[in-house]
């Protein structure tokens, strides 16, 4: 045992005592953060109130929401003169926000197109699942649309039928004449769907009529409007965005041309004009009495305007490669589209991934654009709405509402890109 | 090459007046009406909850698919947005057009479009609040007025002003919804459209009695159904439907009794060849004789639709004023059925 003759010098150890108030817990951190300097402590005070105020004011409002009414005036009544929300507009309308005209017995159509895009979309997103999933991402897109408009099942597996004939063509090709195997490809494509698919669909359907209630796009309305818009536009203007950054970059002259054209005209007009093209113009070129549908023109525009948009985003990616990928691909003696799949792409897409999901979240809300065409999406539908004299003078509970479902999508999609993100990150940068 | 372009002109231009003046033939072998309303506005046009079309333009549109098909739910609604309401008519995507739209010169003349009569006369006119003091609008000089961009009510206000040598400040808006809500928020004094929207808009308040409909009315704005020039035929079809429901209001034939009096007859001249008993109206205009039975059997006579819609007994409550019979003290006045 040590002895001490010292009289300072402590034998026994000092017990723990609690740190002071202001160096731990929830002290210690709103001294550091909120009240570090008087500067902070002013900002934090002001910030305070106004959260303060604003919750206070909207609180009531929510708080006393009505939810069960016939109408605005019966809303009233039962608020009985009190600040409160009528979403009961929501409950009574909650089924056309949602799916617009489409017939009530078939709500299940698209409600089962949604859940089956969970799936399908499920192994694009997570690599970690089986890629035996991705047949079924393949042949989602056909499936969709067959659920959503119905008729006979043989025009979607006709068209689908197309994509396997002109794999099939390039396999066959390769062997005999590489060179015009892609060209032969889209060729028999192109043969297959503009002359004997629609005789060949038509025969089918007679000898074996398998088919559901065909429900018209004008029936398409609310979220169910904005989700087909969205998603397809999404889905086709990623890959053909990706081929217009290439093709921008290309040595032929004409493939450049053209794809230079083809994005700075798409992305030196404003997407309303596009639109308005969509269904003013097009009608005018048209053959009279051909309807086209609108939908499916609206689809087509606004798939161009994001594209357009993807192309620039994924050439700023391309861009970022030093010279020297390109050059290491070329000097293992990889073929174009090797070197592309297997080097440039997977660095330059991830470079682009925020510009990506960027123009992916802006698109998702831009096709609210088409209530100005007269096409029922949430916000078209808000207008019909409160046109019902039940309903006439209901405001920011719809838009709330809207903004809300909004919100939910756009903010997963922008999460999931963080996960893309991290997941990607490779230690070097 | 020349001859062959000009041939396919000549082609193409051909298709396009045979499809134009056999509307009449598509919409039978389409078996539907293609009618274009409003995309919203309250007691002319707007979906119920089960999705349904209502409202008074809306009945016009059932109106004639009854006289046509004898079947007023024969119809495929195509909602239209202000900007795009008569493209679509030419084009061939709707056969008649039945969205408050008012008749005037340039769009009847100029247009390529047929105004085929009036089935609402409107006007513009202010809205206020009562404790703002003010009893005319000759009072509004100063004022801010909430008013729809784009629109004729645009046009009217500035000419109304103009006249009477008073001033404005406009507080531009885009939709009705939007100066609704502008205006309950107090940043215009006095919000102008016409007659029929401020009532709906003045009855949707949580205190209507809080506000008032000034009496002066700025404009004339006959609302009435359109069609596609270049078909007679087809223009006279929907023409003699709206005369049909006004003339069965004056001759009091109403959706109850319509069906009895085509059974067993009338002793009034008029109203036998109305319900088909006597001459072959029908058969003139392309259609069965009992046309207009199904018509006002179906929908109800111009009366009976302006009081399920938008009348004094509806939550809009508009009175009929110009829009009474001629002999009720309106303007309402059929070419008569002979």
């Amino acid at each position: 045992m040590t002895r001490h003759d010292k009289a300072f010098v402590r034998d026994a150890i000092v017990p723990e005592r609690a740190p002071p108030v202001t160096e731990s817990g929830v002290w210690k951190w709103m001294r550091e953060n909120l009240f570090s300097s008087w500067f902070n402590a002013i900002v934090t005070a002001l910030s305070i109130y106004v959260i303060y105020s604003v919750v206070t004011g909207f609180a009531p409002w929510f708080t006393n929401s009505v939810w069960q009414a016939g109408s605005l005036s019966q809303c009233r009544e039962i608020l009985d003169g009190a600040r409160g929300a009528c979403f009961a507009v929501i409950t009574e309308r909650w089924n056309q926000l949602m799916f617009g005209f489409y017939p009530r017995a078939l709500y299940w159509r698209p409600t089962l197109t949604a859940a089956l895009f969970l799936v399908a979309i499920a192994p694009i997103l997570f690599t970690g699942l089986p890629r035996r999933m991705l047949w079924f991402s393949a042949v989602y897109p056909f499936l969709a649309y067959f659920l959503l408009w119905g008729g006979s099942i043989w025009i979607p597996v006709t068209a689908a039928a197309g994509f396997v004939f002109a794999a099939l063509a390039f396999v066959i090709l390769r062997r005999l004449l590489p060179l015009v195997a892609p060209v032969g490809a889209v060729l028999v494509a192109l043969i297959w769907w503009l002359t004997l698919a629609a005789p060949v669909a038509e025969d089918l359907s007679w000898i074996a009529p398998v088919e559901l209630q065909f429900v018209r796009s004008d029936r398409f309305g609310g979220f169910l409007l904005s989700l087909v818009l969205g998603l397809t536009a999404i889905s086709i203007s990623l890959p053909m965005g990706i081929l217009l950054a290439l093709g921008r970059q290309s040595d032929l002259l004409i493939v450049r041309m053209s794809c230079i054209v083809f994005i700075e005209f798409i992305r030196g007009v404003p997407l309303i004009t596009l639109l308005f093209t969509a269904s003013l113009l097009l009608n005018y070129f048209l053959p009279p009495g051909t309807s086209f549908d609108l939908i499916l023109r609206v689809i087509i525009m606004v798939t161009f305007f994001a594209a357009a948009y993807i192309a620039e985003v994924v050439r700023g990616g391309l861009a970022s490669l030093p010279r020297g990928q390109y050059e290491a691909a070329d000097a293992l003696g990889l073929t174009y589209w090797q070197a592309q799949r297997k080097i440039i792409m997977p660095q330059a897409l991830k470079v682009s991934i925020p510009g990506i999901v960027n123009t992916f979240i802006g698109l998702f809300k831009d096709t609210t654009l088409v209530v100005f065409i007269g096409l029922l999406d949430p916000v078209g539908l808000s207008n019909s709405i409160r046109s019902d004299t039940a309903w006439t003078g209901i405001y920011w509970e719809l838009f709330v509402f809207i903004g809300a479902f909004f919100f939910v999508f756009c903010f997963g999609i922008s999460r999931y890109s963080m996960y893309l993100e991290r997941k990607l990150t490779r230690g070097h940068n | 090459m020349y001859k062959y372009a000009l041939f396919g002109m000549s082609a193409l231009a051909a298709g396009t007046a045979g499809a134009s003046a056999q509307t009449l033939d598509e919409v039978m072998a389409r078996g539907e009406l293609n009618c274009g309303v409003s995309t919203g506005l309250a007691g002319f046009s707007a979906p119920d909850a089960d999705g349904d079309w209502q409202g008074f333009d809306v009945d016009f549109c059932r109106a004639i698919a009854a006289a046509v098909f004898g079947d007023a739910d024969a119809v495929n609604y195509t909602p239209l947005s202000p900007e795009r309401r008569f493209d679509p008519l030419g084009s061939g995507e709707i056969d008649v057009l039945s969205r408050n739209t008012t008749w005037t010169f340039t769009r009847d003349m100029d247009l390529g479009y047929r105004f085929v009569g009036t089935n609402y006369y409107d006007g513009q006119g202010f809205i206020v609040p009562t404790d703002l003091g003010v009893e005319s609008a000759l009072e509004l000089d100063g004022a801010t007025v909430c008013i729809q961009t784009g629109t004729t009510t645009e046009l009217n206000l500035s000419d109304f002003f103009s006249a009477n040598d008073m001033s404005y400040e406009p507080n531009p808006v885009e939709t009705n919804a939007e100066a609704q809500e502008q205006y309950l928020a107090g940043s215009c004094d006095t919000y102008t459209t016409d007659r029929s929207g401020l009532a709906a808009t003045r009855a949707s308040f949580e205190n209507p009695d809080d506000h008032m409909v000034l009496p002066e009315t700025i404009s004339k704005e006959p609302l009435g159904p359109v069609v596609r020039k270049g078909d007679e035929d087809w223009a006279g079809i929907v023409q003699w439907t709206l005369f049909a429901l006004i003339t069965a209001e004056e001759l009091d034939v109403t959706s109850e009794n319509v069906e009895e009096i085509a059974e067993e007859g009338s002793d009034v001249p008029e109203v036998e060849r109305l319900v088909g008993r006597s001459g072959d109206f029908g058969e003139l205009i392309g259609l069965e004789n009992d046309w207009a039975v199904n018509a006002i059997a179906q929908v109800g006579n111009y009366g009976e639709i302006f009081d399920r819609h938008i009348g004094v007994d509806t939550p809009i409550g508009i009175e009929r004023g110009l829009n009474a019979q001629y002999d009720n003290g309106g303007i309402l006045y059929s070419p008569p059925f002979r």
